[in-house]
C-alpha cells in the first residue's frame, strides 16, 4: 500500500575533485548546473525535473553515496512517516530546512544495509528547464552531452537487504517489483527491486558483504538511440566504460554503465517495465543471474558484482 | 618517455608512458593481443580499490585516491591504486588482494 512517498528526489554523491565531477555530470551527462552552496557543494538536475535540484556533489576523501532522498506528498505525510520510522526503531535525524539550498525540512534515517535515506515534502519548484509551462515545446535546444532527462533511481549494495527492503515496504509503502532468489540457498534473496511509483524501480538493493555501498545512480534518456549516442560520447571523451550498450533482464531497461572521474558508477537507460500495485513480484532465479543482469551477454561480469564505492 | 613496470615474483612486466596511469599502460601495452590482465581493472577513478597495489621500488606520482582503500600511512608505505599512479621511473610492484581491501577499511563514512 502506498504511503505518500512519491519519487526519488535527490542523491548526494561524494567525489574527490568537485570541478572534475561538475564537468562530468554537467557536460557529459548533460545535467543542468543550478549552482553551489556555501559549503561548496554543487547542485544539478535533469532538464525535465520540476524541482530545483536532484543531484548534489560533495567533495570528500572517498567517493560513494551520502544519502538518497525521496519526496513525499505533504508536510503531514512527512510528519506521519517520521513517527512511523521512530516506532519502527530507526535512528532518525531531522535536518532543518535550508541545509540543502532550496529544500525544506528533511527526515533522515538509517537502514539495515547502512545506507542513509531521507524524506522531505518541500523543495523550491523552478519548473522544467528551458521549456515554458504553457504550451511547452518538446525539448530545449541547448542541452549538453547525453541530455539526461531526470535522476531516476539508485542501486545500493549492502548486507541485510531483507531488512532494508522490509523497512521500505512496511514503513514507506514501497512495493517489490522484481527479485533475484537463490533457491539452492534456502530462497535467499540476492537482489530486490522496489518501486514507490509505477516505474520498474525507484531503488534497488543487491546483497554484498559490506554495509553502505553505492553501485550506481541512474538517469533516464528518451530512446535507445540516445543510449547509443551516450556510448559515442563515452568514447569521444574517454570516459571509463563499465558495460553496454545492452539490455537488462531485470526491469528490461536498455542501458549503459560507466564511471564518473572518482569511480562512482553512473547508468543512463531508457524503456523498461512498469509496476501497478496489483502486479505480482517478478522472480529471477539466481542461476540465471547473468541473463537477469545483462540480457544479451547472459554472462555475469565480475565488475558488476565487485566494483562499488 | 616509457618506463617498465614489473610485477613482483611473477616475472611479468609491461611498459607505461609517463602520461598514462598504470592501468592504461597495462591495457595499451601490446596491440593486437588480448589485453593484459595483470592488475584487476575496475572503476579507473581511484574509487573502488580493486586495482590496489604496493610499489616496492621506483618513482611515481599519484592523483587523489579513496581514503577508504589507501590510508595516509599506507600511502607513505607505497600502497596505491594503480589507476591513479603515473610512473616517473621503472617500477616494481606487487598486487594486494581485494580481500585485504575490504577488511582493512570497511567502516562507513559518517555524515
Ligand atoms: S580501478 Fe577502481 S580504484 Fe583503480
Ligand atoms: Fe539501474
Amino acid at each position: 500500500m502506498r504511503k505518500g512517498v512519491m519519487r526519488p528526489g535527490h542523491v548526494q554523491i561524494r567525489v574527490m575533485d568537485i570541478e572534475e565531477a561538475v564537468i562530468h555530470y554537467r557536460d557529459r551527462l548533460g545535467l543542468i548546473d543550478v549552482g553551489r552552496d556555501a559549503q561548496g557543494r554543487a547542485y544539478l538536475k535533469g532538464w525535465t525535473e520540476v524541482d530545483r535540484f536532484s543531484v548534489v556533489l560533495r567533495e570528500a576523501d572517498e567517493p560513494g553515496m551520502d544519502f538518497m532522498g525521496f519526496k513525499v506528498v505533504s508536510s503531514e505525510v512527512l510528519e506521519q512517516r517520521k513517527q512511523d520510522l521512530l516506532r519502527y526503531g530507526c535512528q532518525v535525524e531531522v535536518i532543518p530546512a535550508g541545509e540543502l539550498d532550496g529544500c525544506g525540512e528533511r527526515v533522515r534515517f538509517d537502514s539495515p544495509t547502512g545506507h542513509y535515506f531521507e524524506l522531505y515534502a518541500e523543495k523550491e519548484q523552478t519548473g522544467k528547464w528551458g521549456v515554458s509551462e504553457n504550451n511547452p515545446e518538446a525539448w530545449p535546444e541547448d542541452l549538453k552531452g547525453m541530455r539526461a532527462n531526470r535522476f531516476d533511481h539508485c542501486l545500493l549494495y549492502g548486507d541485510d537487504i531483507d531488512g532494508t527492503a522490509e523497512l521500505l515496504q512496511s514503513v514507506l509503502g514501497f512495493q517489490v517489483s522484481e527479485q533475484v532468489v537463490d533457491r539452492e540457498a534456502g530462497e535467499l534473496c540476492v537482489a530486490s527491486f522496489l518501486a514507490c511509483s509505477m516505474k520498474a524501480h525507484d531503488v534497488a538493493l543487491v546483497r554484498y558483504p559490506a554495509k553502505g555501498k553505492f553501485h550506481h545512480a541512474s538517469f533516464y534518456l528518451d530512446t535507445w538511440g540516445d543510449v547509443l549516442r551516450a556510448a559515442d560520447l563515452i568514447s569521444m571523451h574517454d570516459i571509463a566504460l563499465d558495460i553496454g550498450p545492452t539490455r537488462h533482464g531485470l526491469t528490461h531497461g536498455q542501458t549503459i554503465y560507466f564511471f564518473d572521474p572518482s569511480g562512482n558508477r553512473n547508468e543512463v537507460f531508457t524503456g523498461g517495465d512498469y509496476t501497478y500495485p496489483d502486479h505480482p513480484v517478478v522472480i529471477w532465479d539466481a542461476h540465471q543471474l547473468g541473463k537477469a543482469i545483462f540480457y544479451h551477454d547472459r554472462e555475469l561480469n565480475e565488475n558488476f558484482l565487485n566494483v562499488v564505492t | 618517455m616509457k618506463f617498465s613496470v614489473s610485477l613482483g615474483d611473477e616475472g611479468s612486466s609491461f611498459h607505461c608512458g609517463e602520461q598514462q596511469n598504470l592501468l592504461e599502460g597495462m591495457q595499451t601495452f601490446q596491440v593486437g593481443v588480448p589485453l593484459l590482465k595483470l592488475i584487476p581493472v575496475g572503476c579507473r577513478g581511484g574509487g573502488c580499490g580493486v586495482c590496489r597495489i604496493r610499489i616496492l621500488s621506483g618513482e611515481f606520482e599519484t592523483k587523489k585516491m579513496s581514503r577508504k582503500h589507501v590510508s595516509d600511512q599506507e600511502q607513505a608505505e607505497g600502497v596505491a591504486l594503480a589507476c591513479r599512479v603515473y610512473p616517473r621511473s621503472d617500477l616494481c610492484i606487487e598486487l594486494l588482494s581485494s580481500a585485504e581491501n575490504d577488511n582493512n577499511h570497511s567502516e562507513r563514512e559518517s555524515l
